[in-house]
């Protein structure tokens, strides 16, 4: 499958090139791209289902019975929904497999994921006020200072910062995992700046005028107008906190403290390489959620990567 | 300075006064303390002393250090350029105006959402030897089926194809530069006789160098840290440490053998090669990248 993808993708470059270029010499205007059409086409939905398939097969292993998920060839639609692997990937108390929370799991994660969302929007919305509507003595260097961080590979600063933890007795809760966001990051610092410096100038005059402090103007003025870089802000810190396994890893020390993905990554090195369907159901569980978000904020998504990726 | 702009900069000061703390206390502090633990004898247990070079001395002696350095090189020149390669294309093709655009980008961009545990186990069992779709698949091709994630000379490629899986991100990225393209230039090139390939190599492509550039540092970054997916698909880099990433290798060091001066000895090795990488890059893309006026 993989090389059947590469090689569906690949020649496209010289296919999709060419084919029009043909194409064109013959036919007039207009109809100059019904061949390279054609063939993006064919080239995109074989990619589509392509990138589908494994998520598909996810879903289809998760609800079959144990003996479906060995059968050649596969099974692509269970005998019966078998929804028992979702109730046993919840709420797995057997003695053979030991217990399993993933809805404990799920509720740390969230709990984690809220407090490093609030911390990350507050604390970035008014760092990057300062850099982009305020000036101050050194204000652009601080900013290209703030930019270089993002160069630095976590596992350099790795050590300290455990060591840090550690000697503020927070090994094992979450607070290394949602502190620092309270603050700021270069990355959420530089798309909100992006964002600010859009708002025109004189709105801020005309508060000035009318006697309100900063911190009026910010949070009456600003800040309302600013709900989209918001929303972006908060959907990619949610995400890069769903997401992290690290930072769990480092610092959570008692199963019933993890986060999903950490759970998931500890149920698949105790049970792994058997219990498929059920390994895929705890899967699902851990993607549904990140997928139904996508659904929901599509448009800033879209955004929000446009915007990171631009002006870069 | 007058009183107006005097209260200006305490504002300035005090809105950005978390971020100060925040990258004295999370940033500053941890990368001097990494420097100077980096010449120590640090564990867990005991305090840091100071022993020179020798760190670095040993890393140069160290054949697993060698060893994951060199996997983690493998794997970059394979998964980078492929990805580059692959990402552009399928925006290219995406910024064509044809049917069911918002299909293909959906479907292209939803495997990049998937969280990076939840990537690993889905493809432990999409790679299974037996039973694994991939193998399901290629036996039905006729094209045999390879021992993926037990065989040294099939894990990285394995981990290359996860890759492309989810470069739906780089995909929008690139679009939402093509999509910045003037279309008049395109036009332009059009009348004076331009066919489809050349203007992709001679408009759009020129045009839209800086956002490869930026997705080539940011997958230089991105690809030399790659961790979470080998730490969940093979535990201590089996088979026969073929995927054992230099990530790991620095992650073992600190918190399983607590030998952490050693682990921030690599950590600065690591910091230093993506800095040379991305001055190279950005050095070697002076003449081929074009900044528009805007």
């Amino acid at each position: 499958m993989a090389k059947a993808e590469i090689r569906d993708v690949d020649p496209l470059t010289d296919a999709g090139a060419n084919r029009p270029t043909r194409a064109r010499q013959k036919t007039s205007k207009g109809k100059q791209g019904v061949a390279s059409k054609a063939l993006i086409h064919l080239v995109l939905l074989v990619t589509s289902l392509i990138f589908l398939t494994p998520l598909a097969w996810m879903i289809s292993t998760s609800l079959k019975p144990i003996e479906e998920t060995m059968k050649q060839p596969p099974v692509w639609i269970p005998s019966h929904i078998f929804w028992g692997n979702y109730w046993d990937a919840i709420t797995y108390g057997s003695a053979t497999l030991g217990y399993i929370p993933f809805l404990v799991y799920a509720r740390n994660t969230l709990i984690v994921c809220i407090l490093v969302v609030a911390g990350t929007v507050a604390s970035n919305s008014l760092v990057a006020y300062s850099f982009a509507r305020l000036r101050w003595p050194g204000r652009d260097i601080a900013f290209a200072a703030t930019l270089a961080t993002m160069m630095v590979p976590f596992p350099v600063v790795m050590v300290p910062i455990f060591g840090l933890f550690r000697d503020l007795g927070w090994i094992g809760t979450y607070r290394p995992l949602w502190v620092p966001a309270w603050f700021g990051g270069a990355f959420s610092i530089f798309l909100l700046r992006q964002f600010f410096r859009t708002i025109p100038f004189e709105l801020s005059e005309a508060a000035k005028l009318d006697g309100c402090s900063e911190w009026r103007i910010f949070k009456d003025v600003i800040l309302p107008l600013s709900k989209p870089a918001l929303a972006v802000v908060a959907l990619f810190s949610f995400l890069a906190t769903w997401n992290d396994f690290l930072g769990p890893l480092i610092y959570l020390l008692d199963q019933k403290t993890f986060t999903l993905s950490l759970g998931l990554q500890f149920y698949q090195s105790q049970h792994g390489g058997t219990q498929w369907n059920l390994l895929m159901a705890a899967s699902t569980i851990v993607i549904a959620p990140i997928i139904v978000l996508f659904f929901f904020t599509q448009r800033v998504f879209i955004q929000g990567i446009a915007l990171t990726g631009l002006k870069g | 300075m007058s009183s107006p702009r005097k209260s200006e900069s305490r504002a300035g000061l005090l809105f950005a006064s978390p971020w100060f703390l925040g990258f004295l206390v999370f940033l500053a502090y941890p990368l001097l303390a990494s420097i100077y633990y980096s010449f120590c004898d640090y564990s867990v247990l005991k305090a840091p002393v100071w022993v020179g070079l020798s760190n670095y001395r040993e890393l140069w002696r160290d054949d697993v250090f060698w060893i994951t350095l060199k996997n983690t090189g493998v794997y970059a020149l394979f998964a980078l350029p492929l990805g580059v390669v692959v990402s552009l294309a399928l925006a290219l093709m995406l910024n064509a105006k044809v049917r069911g655009l918002a299909f293909y980008r959906t479907a292209i961009y939803i495997p990049s959402l998937v969280p990076l545990v939840s990537l690993a186990v889905l493809w432990l069992w999409m790679f299974n030897g037996e039973y694994g779709l991939v193998n399901v698949g290629l036996k039905h091709l006729g094209l045999g089926s390879p021992p993926w994630l037990s065989d040294p000379a099939w894990s990285k490629p394995a981990l290359v194809v996860m890759s492309l899986w989810g470069l739906g991100n780089a995909v929008v990225i690139y679009l939402a530069g093509l999509q910045d393209v003037p279309q008049e230039m395109l036009e332009a090139a059009e009348l004076d006789g331009a066919r489809s390939w050349d203007k992709t190599r001679h408009v759009t492509l020129p045009m839209i160098s800086p956002v490869i550039l930026f997705n080539v540092i940011m997958g230089i970054i991105g690809t030399l840290q790659i961790f979470t997916v080998p730490y969940v698909m093979f535990p201590g880099g089996v088979p026969a440490r073929s995927t054992y990433f230099y990530a790991m290798y620095l992650f073992d060091n600190a918190f399983r053998f607590h030998k952490m001066g050693y682990a921030c000895a690599m950590g600065w090795i690591m910091f230093l090669i993506i800095f040379v990488l991305t001055m190279v890059s950005l050095r070697a893309s002076e003449k081929s990248v074009h900044y528009g006026g805007s």
